[in-house]
């Protein structure tokens, strides 16, 4: 059957406006399958083995014994495993020597794979896997970090630079009315979204067959055909609903263990990583040590700015968490200086995760801020004001739009800020100070080329093909809305088809770029399909498709600082007897283009703001220096915030056009972290007097800081 | 002799009965992923400590993931998928659909089953750690956000869509309170197990 | 978690054989503990003995007006009884502090007592650890204990309990009770755990081959005015860094009748009798409580980070009992 077009339809207004996720009925009913979910005939099942020293080598893997245990199918080792190529350069550079799985007996830290256990059930795997005796030859390790330590060293070869500066910091320091250096620490904190990292892999008709938790199912793929040296059209990788991600899912051992066994046994295998495998598997956030100084005038103007952080890498690879990065955009001084050091240790690779860079940074540098207006007798929303810059600090580029102040306004007003006594220590509520406190929030608004296809399908509807993942961020709704509005039609009549890597290259979903990035090439291909349709026609059995590839396009986006801005408050009540911290409310107002459906969009602002929530009290991983290994690797031992600790969070938005920006709409899934953690520290010193420089703030630091800081009582 | 190490167990889920062999190490979480293909449970962390893998055994929320499915024959078991009723939604799956509570939904079964608990255990009377006065004369305290949050904090949701889970439980209760409303379709198949937490006190 | 058998027992004397039959049997209660350990490969029997479907599911108040807990009663079902919530305020509030809801729902009273130390080296097989391998060290002394004990603790182990149900026990002078293949027997819940010394394995004085049927409460008119503090690196959900369960009686301004327990301060409950004794015929104020709880953390022993406990069980004591006189006054 075929149908005839109708000419051009009215633009529909999709987006903008509130709408469910389409998803969302699987979603409560259960009905939606996640990757370690799909049944398949002859499944195996693999359970890792990682090693129990930080240093040394493989002596032995006496896998005899496992192998005739019930349901046992294989052992794969570094001395029987498939050979893996890990010499290119893939879409996010070389890839983690953690992907080369059993290729060498030599072990970096703990936690490293050594085995996998393939059986027929999960429990005979498991079981066997428990009992496989690993034997080292160890080697002296360290894995301790702390700020100065003798092995750092500046990084060189990143597409940023390591240090910028400009200018004569230790005069404009001595020139300084006001001078703020103040030292502060994040430790190692971890992604663990809900959905342990799962795979499934299979070879069907000559094709590697995935089915897999990511974050970008063409990324995934492409690794996995370097990695196995096969040609990119013979491996599909899919990746339906993501249970979270946070830059956590993105090519990990899993998938190629899952691919390696799958081969080796010719079934299909599936390999699910338990949680408290995921502490050394998956990446995780350096801990920081970040010195900032601030000099200023009396009136608060800034003359000198250094941001320097030093975090960990690991021996095997170079990763450099980048919390200097926020000063180059936020504060301008005649002397600016940011400096990333890193310290290699014996512990697994750091990664990417949620606002990477800016978390850690904005906490140390929207603290300082804090403690420079306390210093200059300012409010601190006035010392942002003073010091907004022209244009980019270190750039000297435009900004594409920057309505930090706007946020600021929207934000006091709604919040109450303008009844604040300055003065801590001035409020109590029973056994509870109170507090209030505010900071800055930015993150980039990058795109990354991808490709789309849109098909007008002969009854009418259209389908949308991307490789773009919703990892709970909404995206698949979001698309929807785009295509629907560049389509001119409802969105009803859309069919949006997403996370398989066949539909070819894009985004991953990460960096704050994925519905930005994925946006733009749909509503490329989607406006050149319309205006085909404009012409009237017949529409063939098979639809009438129209590709994009936005790589010439965003080459083409003039250089400017494009980013999302905001500003966040947040409310505490400490109990200084008991150290106990309670953030009682939080306001997020953030800038950040065009906000394509608001009901999920405000969800990411507030997720984020409890990821801020969740960074100042409760977030810390505790790495054992004796053995190098996690202490407490499981959700008991690493908080992340529960129901109770989270209170009424509001997030809403200004205006933020941007008429330079084809796309108009900005990520959202980071900015919401970004300066919540500074503003909760920030109120804590309000409601004590007592600044906390270490996250988490924890009870014993507040019982340990005291009450000496309490004026009036 | 060493005793057998798996058993054929008859497990009774969402008023169904099913047969399976299980292998005592069997998770009742496993058996319903791996053996019912009831995937609708998650697997969060396998320890307890996130709540992705609750569920109802006879009418109180568990973690399936610490109860052996062994030991679980003879409990009336319900699961997200068996919440609601056919085609229609039970009123705490339409609010957390409407009011947006959650983000990857990996968490939701979970969550959802864990809210029809705490509005039962509201209902009969149950205090919480947020309850000022845990004394029988002192009464129920009202559902609020807070007592909500606290009963609610065995389920951890790492999008950070605790906001609005609370609002979606917060309608559902106020609709489960309403005159007539019936909060526990699940039941209706129930062959009369002993469902709501009896022995705690109701209290007018 | 390797393979083993499952009896579920009918009656006590059934499962009291069963577990004298094969020394590689564990009781299963709700399984929270002993599940998760199985999967860790901290526990690893050869039999399961499930006791879900045995008669000690009841509270029952006796005729000497004693409260008896059943072993099989579950964490919600103790803190929703009506008797407890009346008469043991602080032990309904300690239930409800600990674990989740869920968690609640499936623990058992004799599960909680016998529950095994969230220590992060005892419950990572790779790490040595004195009271899961004994002999093979203690790397919390020297390594990551900021929530590790201060009091009663050893060279060989600084392990703290985890359970907040048996603080308000201790306060309240609870029994346990257990069956044998030799008969019955009881232990007061202040000798039912042993001190940790070189033998931190060894955590009860059960005799082996016991099940723990159930819990006697004597009657205790100062528990009517009682109350359970908790302190944890979050709201709810969390293992206590410190807790307290406080029972005051104070007539004219003079303290009559204490209890004082501490928890997440030692391998066991605290009761802090040298605390109470401090009290007992004394003013009731502020200073008297803070030289109370002095009293009773003089003999602390802290490691690099965990002193701050002191300062936190001193700061509780100080507020929970001048809050517990306040609520006398009414």
């Amino acid at each position: 059957m075929t149908t005839t077009t109708t000419g051009t339809p009215a633009a529909t207004g999709a987006v903008g406006a509130a709408r469910t996720r389409l998803e969302g009925l699987a979603k409560v009913t259960g009905a939606a399958r996640y990757a370690g979910e799909i049944p398949f005939a002859e499944l195996a099942h693999g359970w890792l083995v990682l090693s129990t020293i930080a240093r040394g080598r493989i002596r032995a893997v006496e896998s005899a014994p496992v192998l005739a245990m019930p349901g046992v199918l294989a052992v794969l080792h570094h001395g029987n495993a498939p050979r893996v190529d890990g010499d290119y350069t893939g879409p996010l550079g070389a890839p983690d020597p953690v992907l080369q799985v059993f290729q060498h007996d030599r072990v970096p830290y703990v936690g490293w794979p050594v085995a996998l256990v393939v059986a027929e059930t999960p429990e005979q795997a498991r079981e066997a896997a428990e009992a496989l005796v690993v034997r080292y030859d160890q080697e002296p390790h360290e894995a301790e970090f702390s700020a100065g330590h003798p092995d750092r060293y500046t990084p060189q070869g990143s597409d940023s630079p390591a240090e910028t500066a400009k200018g004569d910091l230790a005069a404009a320091l001595a020139a300084s009315a006001v001078v703020v250096d103040a030292r502060y620490t994040t430790p190692e904190e971890h992604h663990h979204p809900m959905e342990p990292h799962a795979a499934m892999a299979r070879w069907e008709g000559g094709r590697l067959e995935i089915v897999d938790s990511n974050q970008g199912s063409g990324f995934v793929a492409q690794e996995l055909a370097h990695l196995f040296s096969l040609d990119p059209a013979s491996v599909r990788v899919r990746s339906e609903h993501v249970g979270g991600g946070f830059g956590s899912k993105a090519t990990r051992p899993h998938q190629v263990l899952a691919a390696m066994a799958a081969t080796v046994l010719q079934r299909p295998v599936r390999v699910v990583l338990t949680r408290r495998q995921m502490f050394s598997l998956v990446g995780y956030r350096s801990p920081t040590a970040q010195r900032v100084r601030l000099g200023a005038d009396a009136d608060g103007r800034l003359r000198a700015f250094a941001h320097h952080a030093e975090s960990v890498t690991s021996t095997v690879r170079e990763f450099v968490e980048r919390s200097a990065d926020m000063g180059r955009v936020m504060y301008d001084a005649d002397a600016h200086h940011t400096l990333h050091q890193v310290v290699p240790l014996d512990v697994p690779t750091p990664s990417w995760m949620r606002a990477p860079g800016e978390a850690p940074g904005s906490f140390a540098l929207e603290s300082a801020l804090d403690e420079l207006a306390e210093k200059c007798g300012m409010d601190p929303i006035a010392l942002r004001a003073r010091n907004e810059p022209e244009s980019g600090p270190v750039s000297g580029l435009p900004f594409s739009s920057r309505q930090l102040q706007a946020c600021f306004r929207e934000g006091a007003r709604r919040f109450g800020w303008a009844e604040r006594d300055p003065r801590p220590g001035r409020r109590r509520d029973g056994r509870w100070l109170l507090g209030t406190g505010t900071a800055a929030s930015q993150f980039a608004a990058r795109a990354a080329p991808s490709t789309a296809a849109v098909t007008a399908e002969a009854d009418g509807d259209f389908t949308v093909r991307i490789t773009a993942a919703d990892i709970g961020t909404g995206a698949r709704t979001a698309l929807t809305l785009v295509a629907a509005d560049a389509l001119g039609v409802p969105p009803e009549r859309i069919r949006m088809r997403i996370a398989d890597s066949d539909f070819g290259p894009a985004m991953i979903a990460g960096g704050s770029m994925g519905t930005r990035s994925w946006s733009w090439a749909v509503m490329a291909a989607a406006g050149e399909l319309r205006e085909q349709l404009a012409l009237g026609g017949v529409i063939p059995p098979q639809g009438i498709t129209v590709r994009s590839d936005t790589t010439a396009a965003i080459a083409a986006l003039a250089a400017t600082e494009r980013h999302a801005f905001g500003a966040q408050f947040a409310e505490v009540a400490v109990d200084v007897t008991s150290g106990e911290v309670r953030v009682r409310r939080m306001l997020g107002i953030f800038a950040a283009g065009r906000i394509v459906n608001p009901l999920t969009a405000r969800s990411q602002f507030i997720g984020g703001m409890t990821w801020g929530l969740s960074m100042a009290l409760h977030e810390e991983a505790v790495r054992d220096r004796a053995s190098g290994a996690t202490v407490g690797a499981d959700l008991a031992g690493y908080h992340v915030a529960a129901h109770a600790d989270v209170p009424a969070i509001e997030a809403d938005w200004v205006d933020d056009p941007d008429e330079s920006d084809p796309v108009g709409i900005k990520g959202i899934g980071e900015i919401g972290v970004v300066g919540g953690a500074a503003a909760i520290a920030n109120a804590v010193w309000h409601a004590t007097g007592v600044r906390h420089r270490d996250l988490p703030i924890r009870p014993d630091r507040v019982l340990r800081a005291g009450d000496g800081g309490r004026p009036g009582s | 002799m060493a005793p057998p190490t798996s058993s054929a167990i008859t497990l009774n889920i969402n008023g169904e009965k099913h047969t399976l062999p299980v292998d005592h190490r069997t998770t009742l979480l496993d058996a319903l992923r791996e053996q019912l293909d009831l995937t609708g449970t998650k697997k969060g962390c396998d320890q307890g400590q996130c709540g992705a893998c609750t569920v109802l055994l006879d009418g109180r929320r568990a973690v399936s993931c610490l109860q052996l499915a062994v030991a679980a024959e003879g409990r009336v078991i319900t699961t997200i998928e068996g919440v609601a009723d056919g085609e229609r939604l039970h009123p705490v799956q339409q609010a957390f659909l409407d009011l947006d509570g959650y983000q990857c939904g990996y968490c939701t079964p979970g969550q959802i089953c864990s809210a029809l608990a705490v509005i039962e255990e509201h209902a009969a009377g149950w205090p919480s750690a947020a309850t000022a006065d845990v004394r029988p004369e002192a009464g129920v305290p009202e559902l609020s956000a807070e007592e909500i949050r606290e009963r609610m904090s065995g389920n951890l949701c790492r999008c950070g869509a605790y906001v609005s889970i609370v609002q979606a439980v917060a309608r559902a209760a106020e609709e489960a309170a309403q005159p007539g409303a019936s909060s526990r379709p699940w039941q209706a198949d129930g062959p009369g197990e002993p469902g709501a937490p009896a022995d705690g006190e109701a209290v007018a | 978690m390797r393979e083993f058998g499952y009896r579920r027992a009918d009656d006590v004397q059934g499962a009291v054989a069963l577990l004298a039959a094969d020394p590689g049997a564990r009781l299963l209660g709700g399984g929270t503990n002993l599940v998760d350990l199985m999967k860790t490969g901290v526990e690893r029997p050869a039999l399961l003995i499930d006791v879900q479907d045995l008669p000690l599911d009841r509270i029952e108040v006796t005729a000497d007006g004693a409260l008896h807990i059943g072993a099989t009663v579950t964490n919600s079902d103790l803190a929703a009884d009506p008797e407890v919530r009346r008469r043991y305020p602080a032990l309904a509030q300690a239930v409800l502090s600990g674990a989740s809801g869920q968690l609640r729902n499936m623990a058992t009273v004799g599960g909680n007592l016998l529950q095994r130390t969230r220590c992060g080296y005892f419950t990572d097989p790779a790490a040595p650890c004195n009271k899961r391998d004994p002999g093979s060290g203690c790397p919390a002394i020297g390594g990551e204990h900021h929530n590790h004990a201060i009091l009663g603790a050893s060279a060989h182990c600084v392990a703290v309990h985890p359970s907040d149900m048996a603080v308000a026990l201790a306060a309240f002078d609870a029994v346990v009770t257990y069956e044998t293949s030799d008969g019955p027997g009881e232990l007061p819940l202040a000798e039912f755990y042993l001190p940790v010394g070189r033998t931190p394995h060894r955590e009860t004085a059960l005799p082996s081959g016991a099940l723990i049927t159930g819990l006697r409460l004597p009657p205790a008119p100062v528990a009517a005015v009682s109350r359970y503090r908790k302190v944890r690196e979050r709201a709810s959900f969390a293992f206590a860094i410190g807790s307290l369960a406080a029972a005051l009686d104070v007539r004219d301004g003079t303290v009559q009748e204490v209890r004082l327990a501490f928890g997440a301060v030692a391998s066991r409950p605290w009761r802090a009798r040298a605390a109470e004794r401090a009290l007992i015929g004394g003013p009731a104020s502020a200073e008297a409580f803070a030289a109370a709880a002095d009293a009773e953390l003089a003999a602390a022993e802290v490691l690099p980070h965990n002193g701050y406990k002191v300062a936190l069980l001193r700061n509780l004591v100080v507020a929970v009992l001048t809050e517990l006189t306040e609520e006398a006054a009414r």
